[in-house]
């Protein structure tokens, strides 16, 4: 109980340095979500368009993602330096993996049957790409990147360590002043942040699903 | 006048057995014909030709007079009706945005596609209350009548239908042949009918053309085929 004690004086006695490392971290991982959505999908939709590059480019982001976390970023501060663009670089290889891959399985897993409709009623390829392929895959698209980004939100922290700022900070902080409820009450807001954007993800996840099959009301349907 | 012909078209996928092996067909305009053979005959090959979604290795493939390789195909696609077995309707979209889909891709207005969804619904007896449904909605068979007037949205003067009936019980199969056969009679489109259910081909079919092993058997209306069947049985 003690311990849950200091841990409330932390948020009270320092309210502004929270305050200000919360919001970093808010920002450096929006950032990450971002850079890896807008590089991540496209990827998928390429190779989803030519499924004979899809193993090796599937194989590449899963070793990726493989690299201890604390080893990449020790080999990317020689190389870029401590720098925002150092985490977000890292925090970018960590994120593909599972935006790729779930864009390029969701598309893949449309229902051939639907594609050939599609197709044979003259649609053009972008045309089928934007009206059938990505709206059907739009939640395992969805899927993959809820766990990106709670991910990432965790990871943001360890980004912290090469000073890029963040909730990270207050970790390091108590570590290296052994104070152990400024870490606890640093994790706490990690841990809070993350799983308040999996519920709403998961929300939205479910919506989706819901939308794309066709599910207007919770009713009885037609299997 | 002839529609579609078929000239020494011969069929090889990569690695497998000749799918078509020099056939020729020539289907007249306004005609309902049926295909029928066993499964892996090359039937639903010979289906996907006409609509550009396999081509041939060899012999020439006219449409209207002109060969399918000088074809723009997606713009004959827009113009050819296809349905096949397992339906395909668009789950994310509702009944209306399937009926319409191919004139929307062609850009036509909101109102005229609302208008031309209302209009085909009505040809196959649905509540207009439908076109706001979704297809997970409706029964096997209501979803296969969805399909059927799917195709028949621009106005293509060609219908392929690829055993569209084969997944439906038996009583609703009955009622949608009928249905079929009606609308025939009024629209007169060039019907393309894939089926391994001879009493389906016997019914539906003004000619029937029997496939086996990639080569046509034999091509005689409902009327001789008949008499054939006949003299063999």
């Amino acid at each position: 109980m003690n311990l849950l004690r200091e841990v409330i004086d932390q948020y009270i006695n320092r309210s502004g340095f929270f305050l200000e490392a919360f919001i970093e971290h808010i920002e450096l991982s929006a950032m990450a979500i971002i850079l890896v959505t807008l590089i991540g999908v496209p990827i998928g939709i390429i190779m989803s368009r030519y499924p004979k590059i899809a193993p090796p480019i599937l194989s590449f982001v899963n070793f990726l993602w493989t690299i201890p976390v604390i080893a990449f970023f020790g080999i990317m501060i020689s190389v870029l330096g401590l720098s925002t663009l150092n985490a977000l670089f890292a925090l970018l290889i960590y994120g593909l993996l599972p935006i790729v891959r779930n864009t390029y399985v969701g598309i893949m897993e449309v229902d051939k049957s639907i594609i050939e409709a599609g197709k044979g009623m003259g649609s053009t390829k972008w045309q089928l790409l934007f009206q059938i392929e990505l709206p059907l895959a739009l939640p395992v698209i969805i899927a993959g990147f809820r766990n990106m980004a709670v991910m990432t939100i965790s990871f943001a922290a360890i980004a912290s360590f090469i000073g890029v700022g963040g909730l990270g900070k207050a970790i390091w902080r108590g570590i290296s002043l052994n104070n152990l409820s400024m870490t606890i009450a640093g994790s706490i807001l990690i841990a809070a942040l993350a799983i308040a954007v999996d519920l709403s993800l998961g929300y939205i996840e479910k919506r989706v699903l819901l939308r794309v099959q066709g599910r207007t009301k919770g009713g009885i349907v037609n299997e | 006048m002839i529609e579609i012909s078929f000239k020494n078209i011969k069929k090889i996928y990569p690695g497998e057995k000749i799918a078509l092996d020099d056939l020729n067909l020539e289907i007249k305009k306004g005609e309902f014909l049926t295909v029928i053979g066993p499964s892996g005959c090359g039937k639903t090959t010979l289906l996907k030709m006409i609509n550009g979604l396999v081509m041939p290795t060899q012999g020439e493939l006219l449409i209207h007079g002109k060969n399918i390789k000088d074809i723009d195909i997606i713009a004959l696609r827009r113009k050819i009706g296809y349905v096949i077995q397992q339906i395909g309707l668009f789950p994310h979209l509702n009944i209306e945005k399937n009926i319409s889909y191919v004139l929307k891709i062609m850009g036509v207005e909101e109102d005229k596609r609302r208008k031309r969804a209302e209009e085909l619904l009505s040809l196959v007896g649905l509540e207009k209350e439908t076109l706001e449904m979704y297809p997970r909605e409706l029964s096997g068979g209501q979803q296969q009548r969805i399909g059927v007037i799917r195709a028949l949205a621009a106005d293509p003067p060609i219908i392929l239908m690829d055993e569209p009936f084969g997944a439906i019980d038996e009583i609703t199969r009955k009622t949608l042949q009928d249905e079929l056969l009606k609308l025939q009679e009024r629209l007169k489109k060039t019907i393309v009918f894939i089926t391994h259910d001879i009493e389906e081909a016997m019914k539906l079919g003004d000619r029937i053309a029997l496939i086996n092993k990639g080569k046509l058997e034999q091509i005689a209306s409902s009327k001789e085929m008949f008499l054939i069947l006949e003299l063999l049985l």
